[in-house]
């Protein structure tokens, strides 16, 4: 009743492919921009801006790199907390050598070099497959764990070995108020999520698909594994650059390499299966489930007043969130994008179904 | 030559010590084509309910009650999460895992505790030399390596008896091969799977008592399994004699890289050194030294 | 359909807690607290999460909270992670009439914090860790590495290392190894101890433990085949253990190691059973046992029943770290109280002028109950660090025993050094130092 499909018709090829066929889609996802843009940076505090939302909008960023390579290209990553460490340090790293650099360009050229470094890291895929590669991967995320804190090059021979962000100045205008930092997040987040959609709907994408549903049948009707391999990894490291150069200049300001470890590369990666293996929309409700939800279930005990131990109310969070990941596989396997898809189809029918 | 015959023994000990943590995961993944990563979790576990209940009652009561512990577990494990996710993809039962992990996290704790207990199941932890005449000062031996490499020896002889031997064991086997074609000839997939999350469980309580020993039961021991995963590719996913080959491989190289290699470099590098290395392999053998071959149709 | 009402009854009490909360009345005092209970640094946060809480239930308990102002005091889970830290931060900042002041005890949290804190003029007291730097207190208006720096704790050391060999001069050509957490944290005294090797003309060498340190054979060969005549240790959480159980099974001599005071604690040798019989520690000045002020805790907190942990574990050495670091924050914010308003709450700008105005005299700690613990310690805007003494003390099997006397490091040379890496900080931030001479 509220969502449907007929009475859109389509009379042309463009209509037929654009981003969002059903007028319903389109207008939703408008007005999620839309009032992210208009209404939640009056309505929230700053508690939400800095703890909860710049967080959730970074590592979805993150998310939606490693799900092109994941979701859409089907090769298991466990690298992309190494490649968000790339990122952060190139960008820093050119910063300091050349302070004129606009920040936009230093978190792009972060993502650039990244996406070098997963081209090399990529490599392997070409021979190794599935959880061999995923280990194989985490070669990559110790290698430069330890090159970022070993080669004091990186942090400009500081000697506690961290690095500093200087101060978010783009373009003249000085982010730090935190509703600033989120419209900055945010927008990166949206254009990003913009790109990711149009890609995947290309030629490139389409590659990518192919071979993840299996890769010597795509080699047979022409698609280069090497090509669509590595193209994979290079836009997913480049995003996850991106990203991590973000975690570390806008939200951390100083942090040391244990900041981009491999507990990153895990949430990172369960925040892609969780939401939904090659869905931009599953990157989004991904990251908000596993960052989002453990500061919530925290919070549940002291809210409805129960007196527990600090212990015992992270224990308590630890068991909730492990039943629920479970809980939610079981109900939907293919991801919180999945049962949001289901939810639709629901609602085509609701309130008369049949 | 004596240093170096001594970082050698010291690696290939310890590998046998990531190899036990590596058998859990062969284990699973052989019957049930599930990367778990609670394995971790489920070594803190054994190991913590082990050294709690030690407090109250004696070392085979204790040693029994953990075992029970990890079946019922197990039991638990393939009612609630396995029987629900059946024929799913991997990276699905791969995640559900991550599930378990936190869940047996936070049960395990708020159980037990989040303290260090140390764990004495009277292994001798003296160092031990060996030919002290050969070498200056001789070659150090560390006991507690010895005896873990003595136990990880002796179990992967059980479990091959065990897989080759026994009824079940043939069952298992078949169910590695295929799970539809086991269940079409009257294999019970269900009981299967709970022995052999119940055989991985035990597994993971040797693992636990072995670093238990090493470093006192606490939170970090689940962080052992992070140097078994360049072990478990290196070897095989599939292969039991392949974890404890890969064991050695890896424990004896990342320390030789460490000690000969890494100064000239700055050091640290024991923990990449290890995944490079099975990288490195993998480009040979995609499978993993053991593995069974991949083969693809389309 | 259940689901989806216990789902929204939940969302709703949650907004609840997450939207402000209700103004406290006058007569408290909000101070946060990050913990970690759990995880894998557990063994060692939990000690120190109840030393604090201890504190603060006594002063509640006996005094009556603060010349009448009662401490409300809420603690956050962070479990050691930098993002968790983060989230605790924003969420407890403006709670009751705002955050006075935030002890991380991590030094990933730590430097997440030190901008948001100084932006937010809420004082992160980051005492006995943190960057060594930020003692600068001209350059960091809201960094407090109140009682020492890793810097400090390393020139003690080679100090106490002096004393043993005959004078410090008998330093050289001796050999001495650090075995280091590889991490910011752990790298923090390289700097001294590469500058100093060239002053004392010993021979130094690092071997860095990669995290989180549960295996170091490698590390512990290279040991035994050099056989430096002293190493440092600087661990926290697993490692400890493990670097003193391996030192033990190389034949290592235990009690040629120094531990830095984050490895000197009885989670970190207990594991390690006999092995760790004569293993030396730094102490942040304070070590293991009870005094006058743990009296006054068993008698007031425990005896009620509202201890923060087991009562035989009152008087760990960890314990006695947050015990201490309480004591000085609420020392400072005694003196907040004599400049704002003796009787009311202490927000964190006003916190800021009550530390960098902090005298705790000798007299001062006897009243406290905390005399043989500490000795004084007095901050000022240039001087965020207050003491640099230190003492040495060997765990005999059983407990800490202290072999040494008050060491001091060298004052003028460190401070030096934190001038010069601040003025590079500075630099790469664009800020511009206080001028001290100016500052009330």
């Amino acid at each position: 009743m509220i969502y449907r499909e007929a009475g859109t018709f389509r009379t042309t090829y463009r209509a037929d492919q654009a981003v969002f066929p059903i007028p319903q889609d389109k207008a939703f996802v408008l007005g999620l921009v839309a009032v992210a843009y208009l209404v939640v940076p009056f309505v929230m505090t700053d508690y939400f801006f800095l703890a909860i939302l710049i967080p959730f909008l970074i590592l979805a960023l993150a998310t939606l790199g490693l799900n092109l390579l994941v979701g859409y290209c089907g090769q298991i990553s466990l690298g992309a907390g190494g490649f968000m460490a790339v990122g952060a340090y190139s960008a820093y790293k050119l910063v300091s050598i050349v302070p004129e650099t606009n920040l936009v360009v230093a978190w792009l050229f972060g993502g650039v070099c990244a996406a070098g470094v997963g081209i090399l890291f990529g490599i392997p895929s070409l021979r190794i497959k599935g959880f061999y590669l995923a280990v194989a991967t985490l070669a990559s995320q110790f290698f430069l764990d330890w090159m970022f804190i070993r080669i004091t090059w990186w942090t400009n021979y500081s000697p506690s070995g961290s690095a500093t962000a200087p101060p978010l100045d783009i373009f003249g205008w000085v982010v730090d108020r935190p509703v600033e930092k989120y419209l900055l997040a945010l927008t990166f987040a949206v254009v990003f999520a913009v790109i990711a959609k149009n890609l995947v709907r290309g030629r490139l994408g389409r590659s990518w698909m192919a071979t993840r549903d299996m890769d010597i049948a795509a080699e047979i009707i022409g698609i280069r594994p090497m090509g669509a391999k590595l193209s994979a990894f290079a836009i997913s490291s480049f995003v996850c650059g991106v990203a991590g150069a973000l975690w570390a200049f806008v939200y951390l300001g100083t942090w040391e390499p244990l900041a981009f470890d491999i507990n990153r590369s895990f949430s990172i990666l369960f925040m892609v299966i969780i939401g939904g293996l090659g869905s931009i929309l599953g990157s989004f409700l991904g990251a908000a489930f596993i960052t989002l939800l453990p500061i919530f279930l925290n919070q549940v005990p002291a809210a409805l007043g129960l007196p527990l131990s600090t212990a015992m109310v992270s224990h308590l969070e630890f068991m909730i969130f492990g039943a629920l990941i479970i809980f939610f596989l079981i109900v939907e396997p293919h991801g919180l994008a999945r049962l949001w898809a289901i939810g639709k189809e629901k609602l085509r029918m609701w309130p008369f179904p049949h | 030559m004596g240093p170096f015959l001594e970082v050698l023994i010291g690696g290939l000990l310890t590998g046998v010590l990531y190899s036990l943590v590596a058998l859990g995961f062969v284990l699973i993944f052989k019957a049930s084509g599930v990367f778990n990563f609670a394995q971790g979790a489920m070594v803190l576990f054994a190991a913590l309910s082990l050294v709690r209940f030690l407090e109250v009652m004696p070392l085979w009561a204790a040693l029994l009650g953990s075992a029970a512990l990890m079946v019922a577990l197990a039991v638990v494990i393939e009612r609630v999460v396995l029987r629900p996710l059946v024929n799913q993809e991997p990276i699905i039962l791969f995640m559900s895992t991550l599930g378990i992990t936190f869940f047996i996290d936070g049960f395990g704790q708020s159980l037990f505790g989040s303290d260090v207990y140390p764990l004495d199941v009277g292994i001798p932890k003296d160092p031990i030399f060996i030919a002290e005449n050969t070498f200056e000062g001789g070659l150090l031996v560390d006991q507690v390596d010895l005896w873990a490499a003595v136990v990880a020896g002796l179990l992967v002889l059980v479990l091959a008896l065990f897989f080759q031997r026994t009824r079940i064991g043939r069952a298992l086997r078949a169910v590695a091969d295929d799970h539809q074609a086991a269940q079409s000839v009257g294999i019970p997939l269900n009981q299967i799977w709970v022995i052999v999350w119940s055989v991985a469980g035990l597994v993971a309580l040797v693992a636990g008592i072995m670093w238990g020993t090493k470093l006192g039961v606490q939170f970090s021991i689940a962080l052992v399994a992070l140097k078994a995963l360049p072990v478990l590719i290196l070897g095989g996913l599939t292969s039991v004699p392949g974890a404890i080959v890969g064991g050695l491989l890896i424990g004896a190289g990342e320390k030789l890289a460490e000690v000969y290699f890494g100064p000239i470099i700055g050091g640290g590098i024991e923990n990449w050194f290890a995944y490079m290395l099975a990288l490195a392999i993998l480009l040979f053998r995609p499978q993993g030294l053991f593995g069974e071959r991949i083969i693809e149709r389309v | 359909m259940r689901s989806w009402k216990v789902g929204t009854a939940l969302v709703g009490a949650a907004l609840a807690a997450l939207g402000a909360a209700p103004a406290s009345a006058q007569t408290e005092q909000f101070i946060p607290h990050l913990v970690y209970r759990t995880g894998p640094y557990a063994p060692n946060g939990i000690p120190f999460a109840n030393g604090v809480a201890d504190y603060y239930n006594l002063l509640n308990e006996r005094d009556g909270g603060i010349n009448g102002v009662k401490i409300v005091f809420e603690e956050c889970e962070t479990a050691y992670a930098t993002d968790r830290g983060v989230e605790c931060y924003e969420r407890l900042k403006n709670k009751g009439n705002g955050a006075p002041y935030f002890m991380p005890l991590s030094t990933g949290i730590t430097f997440a914090l030190m901008e948001k804190g100084t932006a937010d003029k809420i004082p992160i007291v980051t005492m006995g860790y943190g960057r060594s730097e930020t003692a600068a207190g001209a350059f960091f208006p809201y960094v407090f590495p109140i009682v020492g720096t890793y810097w400090t704790a390393a020139d003690i050391a080679l100090k106490y290392i002096g004393q043993k060999e005959g004078g410090i001069e008998k330093l050289k050509g001796k050999k001495i190894s650090l075995v280091y957490h590889d991490s910011p944290y752990g790298r923090e005294p390289i700097t001294l101890l590469q500058a100093r090797a060239k002053d004392y003309g010993y021979t130094f060498d690092a071997l860095p433990v990669t995290h989180p340190g549960v295996e170091q054979k490698a590390t512990w060969l290279q040991i035994r085949r050099n056989r430096p005549d002293w190493v440092l240790l600087w661990g926290w959480g697993v490692m400890n253990s493990t670097a003193i159980k391996e030192a033990a099974a190389v034949g290592y001599p235990r009690d040629k190691m120094i531990g830095v005071w984050w490895s000197g604690a009885e989670p970190d040798v207990e594991p390690a059973g006999e092995g760790a019989k004569g293993y030396n520690a730094l102490m942040l000045q304070h070590g293991a046992g009870q005094y006058a002020v743990h009296r006054d805790i068993l008698k007031y907190v425990y005896d009620k029943g509202k201890g923060a942990g087991e009562k035989d574990k009152v008087g760990e050495v960890l314990y006695n770290r947050g015990l201490v670091n309480a004591m000085f924050s609420i020392e400072a914010l005694r003196v907040a109280q004599e400049k704002f308003g003796k009787g009311k709450p202490i927000n964190g700008e006003q916190m800021q002028w009550g530390l960098e105005h902090l005298n705790v005299t000798a007299e001062r700690i006897r009243e406290l109950g905390f005399e043989g613990m500490i000795g004084p310690l007095k901050l000022s805007c240039q001087d965020h660090e207050g003491a640099q003494i230190g003492r040495i003390h060997q765990w005999d099997g059983k407990k800490w025993n202290i072999i040494s006397d008050f060491i001091e490091a060298d004052r003028q040379y460190i401070h030096k050094m934190y001038e010069e890496t601040a003025k590079k900080y500075a630099a790469e931030k664009g800020i511009q130092p206080r001028d001290c001479s100016k500052v009330s």
